[in-house]
């Protein structure tokens, strides 16, 4: 039981229990809270898989982009003032067909991923990736990079266009 | 035992289910958004994941990012619709929206 092993397992418990309070809490608020640890176990394993670069981007932009923009979405979306304030969970019924559907995906899921002969090539080395992921991008992806600067430029106009009021 | 190439393939297993669990039982749309983050995210740790161990290598950090800069575009233009939703129907159940214009 080495350390690696430890901060794994700590990693683990964190990602899959803050995910469980995302997916059953009954305050949406809650929900989002604990959707940033998700978030943070998330980063902690890519630490762990010699991925800096991708660490850092995933709290910069998940953490500082992406959860802000939700919780923003959640307080212009719920009468703050009132209990209107519940994530809407629906009948008893679909909530036990669907938590007897995923934990059956989930096992099939394990089985294959269980038994699988996966190729396991050179494992990485562990170095700065930084260097390596802007060659590739400005390389081998250089029309998919731009085509996402692109993306990225029409998603913020047409937001602009579709959330503003129209009168 | 240490720890594989598997273990991070469960994990990303049981985070794609509790977010396919979150999209399927909720009737926020905010919180479907919340289950769709949980799924991208799953996907990206796969990703990442066969960058070390399935000789993917730099390959699998360049196409996690792309996931990252789509699931960004896709929160925002979501929330710009849910924002337009409630400003419509005064409520995000997505089960009960079901009219483009009043």
């Amino acid at each position: 039981m080495d350390l690696f092993t430890i901060i794994f397992y700590l990693m683990a418990f964190i990602i899959v229990g803050s995910a469980i309070l995302v997916v059953t809490s009954k305050n949406i608020m809650y929900s989002a809270f604990s959707l940033l640890f998700t978030f943070f176990g998330v980063a902690g394993l890519y630490v762990l898989l010699n991925a800096d670069f991708l660490a850092v981007t995933q709290i910069m932009i998940y953490i500082g982009g992406i959860l802000i923009l939700i919780i923003f979405g959640v307080m212009l979306t719920t009468k703050i003032t009132g209990v209107d304030i519940n994530s809407g969970i629906t009948g008893k019924i679909q909530l036990g067909i669907a938590s007897v559907l995923t934990a059956f995906l989930f096992v099939i899921l394990a089985f294959i991923f269980a038994k699988t002969k996966w190729f396991t090539g050179a494992n990485m080395p562990s170095q700065p990736s930084i260097n390596q992921i802007g060659n590739e991008l400005l390389t081998n992806y250089l029309l998919a990079f731009e085509a996402a600067s692109v993306l990225l430029l029409i998603a913020i106009v047409g937001a602009a266009m579709i959330a503003r009021r129209k009168h | 035992m240490g720890i594989g190439l598997t273990h991070y393939l469960v994990i990303s297993a049981m985070l794609f289910c509790l977010g396919l669990f979150g999209i399927i039982t909720r009737k926020n749309a905010i919180m479907v958004l919340m289950g769709l983050e949980l799924v991208l995210n799953s996907a990206n740790i796969n990703f990442v994941a066969f960058a070390k161990y399935g000789g993917l290598n730099i390959q699998g950090h360049v196409a996690a990012i792309f996931v990252i800069i789509l699931a960004d575009a896709e929160a925002t233009v979501a929330l710009a619709i849910v924002l337009n939703i409630y400003q419509n129907f005064h409520h995000v159940n997505v089960d009960e929206v079901d009219k483009l214009k009043d």
